[in-house]
């Protein structure tokens, strides 16, 4: 079972808390996530589980999941520059062959933005 | 962070809010308690991971066989559906606790806070200096589940090939150590180890790695000279910082 079904219980846990602490109880309509190509999660499994999940709530009912992907990219020191590995391939520092050391972009999972339309107070 | 743009022309201006959370947030938190737990008790903490059969239950064998009466040792063992792992281990006459993850493929801070409150049952978490974690095998997922240990061991067998790496690097960019397990098989293969070195190293320049038989035993005073510092080195370990 991939754990995408996981990560999105943990999403729509986080987003009943947020959501409960609002003094006006407005149904989402979008969940932007940050996604990074070097984590472990596969954003399609995301986005299937969270169409799945949301059934079992009320103020999710409706919402969408954008995923927005932030690439892989690491810096080379030696060579003062940043580059994109060549996931499955190669990691190393494409003009210098130094290994990777550190990473830029490419490990957030995050909730960065929830919306909804402001006329649709329930509530 | 750049938030994302208002840049949908149709309908009103939805209305909304920056959240900008961890989505694991939840399990980060519940590992930092755990993490403090451990730290308040003086124990140890190394997470095994690998992918399915790589030898992590052997190597604990061959390990708790030879720490025997040096280091008081306790063990988290994760498994998906039965407690076999568990019982192997539990012939060496340490405290198992088996938890069996059902269709999860990793543990996670809950479940691990759960085996330290089973630990707890029959005394303190002071009696143990060091506590070894099997995570579920399982190549992805586990190394994005923090569970609160000090340590991550990977393992990878000469029989899986020098690319492992190359394919599943996350594992090996979240890992503090490598084991290379099985080498008593290298005679049957074709199979470089210092091409497969240097493929964990391409991923995580500074790992140590050390390259080990469970069954012959080839190996394991290096692997065992690594743990006994790993345990001494409890006093040094920054005091968790967010709580
Ligand atoms: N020849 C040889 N076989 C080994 C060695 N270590 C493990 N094995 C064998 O590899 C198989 C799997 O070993 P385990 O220790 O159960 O592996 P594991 O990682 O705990 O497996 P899971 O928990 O199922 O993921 C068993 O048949 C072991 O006997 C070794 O050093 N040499
Ligand atoms: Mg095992
Ligand atoms: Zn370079």
């Amino acid at each position: 079972m991939p754990h995408e079904v996981d990560m999105t219980r943990a999403l729509i846990l986080s987003l009943r808390d947020w959501h409960a602490g609002q003094s006006k109880s407005h149904p989402i309509r979008r969940v932007l996530l940050l996604v990074g190509q070097f984590t472990g999660v596969e954003p399609d499994l995301l986005r299937s589980a969270f169409a799945r999940q949301k059934l079992d709530t009320a103020f999710l009912r409706e919402a969408e999941l954008v995923i927005r992907e932030s690439p892989f990219v690491a810096h080379c020191r030696g060579c003062n520059q940043d580059y994109q590995p060549d996931i499955g391939l190669r990691y190393a520092c494409p003009t210098c062959g130094a290994a990777m050391d550190e990473i830029r972009s490419g490990r957030e999972l995050k909730i960065e933005r929830v919306e909804w339309a402001d006329d649709d107070v329930t509530g | 962070m750049c938030g994302p743009g208002s840049d949908h022309s149709h309908g009103p201006t939805p209305a909304g809010a920056d959240l900008n959370v961890d989505l694991l947030e939840e399990n980060n938190d519940t590992a930092q308690r755990n993490r403090l737990r451990l730290d308040l008790a003086g124990v140890r903490c190394i997470n095994l991971m690998s992918g399915p059969g790589a030898g992590k239950t052997s190597l604990l064998e061959r390990t708790l066989a030879a720490i025997q009466g040096r280091m008081q040792t306790a063990v988290v063992e994760g498994d998906m559906t039965t407690e076999l792992d568990a019982e192997r281990l539990r012939a060496y006459g340490v405290p198992v606790v088996a938890i069996t993850t059902g269709r999860a493929c990793h543990l996670d801070a809950d479940l691990m806070a759960n085996g330290l409150t089973q630990l707890e049952q029959a005394g303190s978490l002071e009696r143990f200096d060091l506590l070894f974690v099997e995570n579920v095998g399982n190549l992805v997922c586990p190394a994005e589940f923090a569970l609160g240990e000090h340590t991550r061991v990977a393992l990878v067998a000469v029989t899986e090939g020098e690319d492992k790496p190359l394919k599943y690097p996350l594992m090996f960019r979240c890992a503090d150590c490598v084991v290379v397990t099985k080498l008593d098989l290298l005679p049957y293969l074709r199979f470089d180890l210092p091409h497969l070195i240097a493929h964990i190293h391409q991923v995580n320049p500074h790992i140590p790695v050390f390259a080990l038989s469970a069954e012959t035993g080839e190996g394991m005073e290096p692997w065992l000279e690594w743990l006994q510092t790993e345990v001494a080195g409890i006093g040094t370990q920054p005091v968790v910082a967010t709580l």
